[in-house]
């Protein structure tokens, strides 16, 4: 599977994060969550207006912006 | 004298046994995690009742500080804001590092209990490696373990402790299992000496971290407070507050360390097109990664504890059951404030009136009376009526948060304020403001704490005092029930609307001009949903209530004394009133004429009942009518009499400072069709807004006014000449925006850090109230000429 963005994934779906491309304060706040390369992670669901996304990671629920989704690359799982 | 630590090289006083002094002092000892781990359950625990809360200097983050019980010790627990890392970026996180490795040693920490949320170990451990490499002591306080346990989860606690360096213990705060235990470890840790952990950063950072600390320790820079690796790490990482406190002490070192970070930081963009932060995270993990390989943690892949909480986010974070819950939750809590505040708001309102008869007897009728009465206690009262409502709306707020669903409702609207400049988490102050008519702005700013992005932060406290709040309602009451009396309901709905649109608008404008920037990152957790325990919300309640009292008490005396005098003095002069009391001695004399008419007019008709004589009888009808003609004419004398009592009050006000203040802005205002006494009113509204109603009472002079049966003022304003519609709609959206009250804006000085704001905050809404006011007055002209 090639890398594509967090953005693209649809609930449900599970990836693997390849890379964080976020720099200063964003970059520093992702990681600081969990969301390092490496890590699994499963969409679980969209705000009602599509924005922000819910992630389930490590056994926690994270929710950021579509925006911020731009930053992580990551590779889809089946 | 003070030796160095054979083991960590620093001050003996850190790595020694307690001393005498210490003993006496307290040990401190410091509660650290993520948020929504249980740290506040576990402090609440160990601290119970003995507790203080504060803030730390200069910001607005709240420090708890409390006495925990211990057989042996006595012990001061520190209960550190809940941060992820140890960072330069958020306020939290800034204070979080304050403490400990504070600029004064003695301040500084034993030992560290990290409470972790056994659920979320790898990224909970993040915050533990920072705390150990800044070399103290720490205790790993594994959270949640009954929920842990039912989802047959198993952590190894010997074995991480033994990897990480640091003890573990297994803990429930909510049932206090596990938590004296890891006291009596923090005490034990506290006693022994305790090396900073050096972790690797990979080959890149790893011979500049050498340089560079080798440097500093040289320097002697910043050593007393931090570890010399700590402090490199910390430079390369771009910490803009290290890298002053550096500066500060060594320039030069400074310029050679950002040097060098520099050429670091080409390099790693040249050859693995990466940052030395992302570097130095990824080594961390990396680390704990290897702390909690091959079976540590045992768990139950098929089991989620997370399972209830996604089943209930099914619903509550549904497309469109999502946002109908929401409404619902929110309307039900709005409801229910004002249902149950109603009570106890009226016993307060009771029970000062009751304080306020009692002295108005106690003290001799004149100026002393009147200060005490009007002044002091309908101020404090009127503002002290508010707290039973807050403090339900906070027993709400506190069970929202605590409960999980406030960060959902974040989630949901953040698309939403994000087009206004604004975060998700703006939302519930606005709310608590008056976003659903009813709220009140004081407790709105103090809501923004829980905001971590400044700019927004800043944005969503300035605009809030546009809501609707419960102390604006009465005067938007008694205007649309005099001028429109047959669509009252759909303008006050629409008042509301305003209240959103006007703040909403003015938090775009803010966040394009002074408070322009980026939005700051939504990144956030959602925690799971639990029940909130009774503790906690009380404790919780309290906290913010008793902060409300204590700001409001204070400065709302102060104000009350100052307003009462601006509209008391100057009095009128002997000559000024006595036309007046010209007038009302006539009256009194024609009064007390009549009163003896009538007197000797019921003897006679006495006499005559007794009497069975026609001419008695005839003399007796006669003598009815003419008791009937006495009197309606007393009645008459009466009202004239009140009539002129309150054009004496007008003119009394007109007299006063506050009076003169009106007269002198009256030509600012006419442009939107106020005159001075709209203007002293405004003026009082500033105050707190309940005194616009009383204070035009005053000034258009009939009397006292109720602001619940404010009839009588909308009679005579609808009657007046210079009263149109037009000048009413002015005047509501003028009231609804323009500077929020005195207390709000003391608070607002006081959460935002600064007089400057408070003083913005008086002009900005002032001028936008007075620019949207006018357009109110050039709309109603065109729809009622």
């Amino acid at each position: 599977m090639s890398p594509i963005n967090l953005r693209m994934l649809v609930p449900g779906q599970k990836a693997n994060i390849l890379k964080i491309n976020a720099m200063g304060e964003l970059g520093r706040r992702i990681r600081d969550m969990g969301l390092v390369p490496g890590t699994q992670l499963e969409v679980i669901g969209k705000a009602p207006l599509r924005d922000p996304v819910a992630l389930r990671i490590e056994g926690t629920t994270i929710a950021l912006r579509n925006s911020e989704a731009d930053h992580i690359m990551v590779e889809v799982m089946e | 004298m003070s030796q160095n630590c054979p083991h960590c090289g620093r001050n003996d006083a850190i790595c020694a046994q307690f001393t005498e002094e210490q003993k006496k002092n307290g040990i401190r000892i410091a509660l650290a995690g993520n948020p929504n781990c249980g740290k506040t359950t576990a402090f609440n625990f160990y601290t119970g009742s003995r507790q203080h809360v504060g803030n730390y200097p200069g910001v607005t983050v709240e420090k708890k500080e409390g006495w925990a019980q211990h057989p042996e010790h006595k012990v001061l627990m520190v209960d550190l804001p809940g941060t992820y890392s140890l960072t330069a970026y958020s306020m939290e996180e800034i204070v979080t590092r304050e403490v400990l490795a504070p600029a004064d040693e003695a301040a500084r920490p034993r030992a560290v209990i990290d409470i972790i949320d056994s659920a979320t170990l790898e990224r909970s451990l993040l915050l533990a490696v920072q705390i150990r490499e800044l070399g103290l002591p720490v205790v790993l306080a594994c959270n949640m373990m009954d929920e842990a346990r039912k989802v047959g989860m198993i952590i190894d606690l010997e074995r991480l402790g033994k990897r990480f360096g640091a003890r573990a213990c297994a803990t429930v705060a909510r049932s206090g299992e596990g938590l004296p235990e890891a006291l009596a470890v923090a005490i034990e840790e506290a006693q022994k000496p305790c090396e900073a952990l050096t972790i690797s950063y990979g080959p890149d950072l790893d011979p500049v971290l050498l340089e560079m600390s080798a440097l500093i320790e040289e320097r002697g820079i910043l050593t007393d407070r931090y570890p010399a690796r700590w402090t490199a790490v910390k430079i390369l990482e771009g910490d803009s507050a290290v890298r002053a406190q550096v500066e500060d002490r060594d320039a030069e070192a400074a310029r050679i360390m950002a040097a060098k970070r520099a050429e670091l930081t080409a390099h790693l963009s040249a050859t693995h097109d990466t940052t030395p932060d992302a570097v130095i995270s990824d080594y961390r993990y990396g680390y704990i990664n290897s702390v909690l390989k091959d079976g540590v943690i045992r768990k139950d892949n098929t089991r989620s504890r997370l399972a209830i909480s996604d089943a209930i986010d099914k619903v509550l974070t549904h497309m469109l059951l999502g946002p109908v819950c929401m409404l619902g939750v929110l309307y039900f809590m709005f409801w229910a404030t004002f249902e149950l505040g109603s009570y106890p708001q009226g016993w307060v309102e009771d029970f000062f009136t009751f304080l306020g008869e009692m002295l108005a007897v106690a003290i001799p009728e004149g100026l002393l009376q009147s200060l005490v009465v009007d002044g002091i206690i309908g101020g404090v009262g009127g503002v002290l009526s508010f707290v039973p409502l807050i403090m339900i709306m906070f027993v709400f707020v506190s069970f929202l948060e605590d409960s999980g669903y406030m960060a959902r409702m974040a989630y949901m609207l953040d698309r939403v304020m994000r087009l206004f400049g604004l975060h998700g988490s703006s939302v519930m102050p606005f709310i608590i403001a008056g976003g659903i008519a009813g709220g009140c702005a004081i407790p709105g700013v103090i809501a923004t704490r829980t905001m971590r992005s400044e700019k927004e932060k800043m944005a969503t406290m300035l605009t809030l005092p546009l809501m609707n709040c419960g102390a604006k309602i009465p005067v938007f009451l008694m205007l649309t029930a005099a001028f429109f009396a047959e669509d009252q309901a759909a303008i006050m709905f629409c008042i509301t609307l305003s209240g959103w649109a006007a703040a909403l608008i003015a938090a775009r404008i803010l966040r394009s001009t002074i408070l322009r920037g980026e939005s700051t990152p939504f990144v956030m957790e959602l925690p799971p949903y639990r029940l909130p325990t009774l503790r906690s919300v009380v404790l919780h309640t309290w906290e913010r209530g008793w902060m409300y009292i204590k700001k409001a008490g204070t400065v709302i005396l102060t104000i009350s004394v100052v307003l009462w005098a601006a509209l008391t003095f100057p009095t009128l002069s002997d000559e000024q009133a006595a036309p007046y009391e010209q007038r009302l001695e006539l009256i009194d004399t024609q009064l007390s004429a009549v009163n003896m008419e009538a007197e000797s007019l019921k003897q006679r008709l006495e006499v005559l009942e007794k009497d069975s004589t026609p001419e008695a009888s005839a003399e007796r009808g006669e003598g009815l009518a003419k008791a009937k003609e006495l009197y309606s004419r007393a009645i008459e004398l009466e009202e004239e009499k009140s009539a002129v009592q309150n054009d004496l009050a007008s003119a009394e006000t007109r007299n006063t400072v506050g009076g003169r203040f009106g007269l002198f802005v009256e030509p600012f205002f006419a442009p939107l069709g106020f005159d001075w006494r709209t203007d002293v009113a405004l003026l009082a509204g500033v105050a707190a807004k309940e005194a616009v109603l009383s204070t035009m009472g005053t000034a258009y002079s009939i009397g006292e006014v109720d602001p619940e049966e404010a009839e009588s003022l909308g009679q005579r304003l609808a009657a007046d000449p210079g009263w149109s519609k037009t000048t009413a709609l002015a005047l509501m959206l003028f009231v609804l925006i323009y500077s929020p009250c005195f207390v709000t804006l003391v608070v607002l000085k006081n959460e935002a850090g600064g007089w400057r704001w408070l003083f913005f905050s008086m002009v900005f809404n002032t001028g936008l109230a007075y620019c949207v006011a006018y357009i109110g007055t050039l709309v109603g002209r065109v729809l009622w000429g």
